[in-house]
């Protein structure tokens, strides 16, 4: 039996085929799904924040920030046997929820989110297949390590896959 | 700068955290019972310290809809305050507004209930500031809102990420209302950290 791992907000699950993961509700967060194409080991990340550096008060928790969470995504990975040359990458999320004028970068958080991510994955050289970001709706995602997909639901808008 | 974190705010300043949003909820009621012309009665709100994964479950699940209204605070304090309804209850608020020519069974919103709703988030969250004005004497100005239908989850994302900045967890007043049926409604206010210290000061508490 295949099961579905559940990831929370700023968190982060490594999962082996034939399970998925799943993240609900992405709003400015950004779901980062990545996969061995080789030995098909996936995880999926939920990160909030783009940079870790740019916050400094005892900060704990690597899975809320773009840069940490992709570093232990891969290490937790790699305890499971993949390996960071066969790694690919898909995103989801970054959406802008409300449209507030002359409100400061928080608000803009989505964008800088899957910026930030996209400048990690060029980092570590790890290409982006596959991306559903921005605009200004939530989205759920499940990954299936086994075939890469990489299944949306927003709020109607139905499903899709990349 | 600031020496507080949320945790210790929590810890030493629990119960007026709370009156703060009995206070507010108790005014924003008002408001809403006036415009509704019928009587509207509310729970004890309470208040609650949560990471950030069980902030969805309180409301029924990430993938709960609700119907948030969002908007930002500027003044003596700053931060920005979060109104959610579950989309029923929403739906039940917006046809008394516009006097039965909603669509209650309807699960999707029309542009005029729509703009209904973000009238009454206007005037809830309003009513709640403006109470907390009163209350410290600070001068509060909300910025006009804005609103959103969408999953919990995703229309959480937004306090949670200010609150992230500072830590992992979200502090929520819940405020649970009801005239003939049972609306669930939540607060959440999101002070900066450093607006803390000005409300708690302006209490006369030492911070």
């Amino acid at each position: 039996m295949s099961e579905i791992i559940k990831v929370g907000m700023a968190d982060l699950k490594t999962c082996l085929p034939p399970n998925g993961v799943t993240t609900l509700g992405l709003g400015s967060c950004v779901g980062i799904a990545l996969r061995d194409t080789g030995n098909k080991v996936g995880g999926l990340a939920h990160i909030m924040l783009p940079d870790s550096k740019a916050v400094n008060t005892g900060q704990s928790n690597p899975a809320k920030f773009a840069d940490t969470g992709i570093d232990e995504l891969i290490r937790q990975m790699e305890a499971l046997g993949a390996n960071r040359r066969r790694l690919v990458a898909k995103i989801a999320g970054g959406a802008m929820m409300f449209a507030l004028q002359g409100k400061s970068t928080t608000m803009q958080v989505g964008d800088r989110n899957v910026e930030a991510v996209k400048k990690k994955l060029a980092e570590l050289k790890i290409p982006l297949l596959a991306e559903d970001t921005g605009l200004n709706f939530g989205r759920t995602v499940i990954f299936y390590p086994e075939t890469g997909d990489y299944v949306i639901k927003a709020v109607g808008k139905g499903e899709k896959k990349i | 700068m600031s020496d507080l974190t949320l945790e210790q705010v929590t810890e030493n300043y629990f119960d007026v955290l709370k009156e703060i949003g009995n206070i507010g909820a108790g005014n924003a009621m008002t408001a809403l019972s006036q415009m509704l012309g019928t009587k509207v009665d509310m729970h004890v709100p309470q208040v609650q310290l949560l990471d950030f994964g069980e902030v969805g479950e309180v409301m029924g699940g990430e993938e709960q809809i609700m119907v948030g209204v969002f908007l930002g605070v500027e003044g003596d304090i700053t931060g920005s305050m979060l109104f959610l309804v579950e989309q029923k209850s929403a739906k039940h608020l917006i046809d008394k507004v516009m006097m039965g020519m909603g669509n209650p069974e309807v699960e999707e919103f029309t542009e005029m209930e729509l703009s209904a709703m973000q009238e009454i988030g206007n005037i809830i969250t309003g009513a709640y500031l403006n109470s907390l004005s009163t209350l410290t004497n600070l001068c509060i100005y909300p910025s006009p809102p804005a609103l959103t239908v969408d999953m919990a989850g995703a229309i959480l994302s937004v306090p949670a990420v200010e609150f992230g900045i500072y830590g992992d967890k979200i502090l929520m007043i819940q405020s649970q209302f009801f005239d003939e049926m049972e609306i669930d409604g939540y607060f959440i206010l999101v002070p900066d950290i450093d607006s803390y210290q000005k409300i708690l000061g302006a209490l006369g508490l030492p911070v």
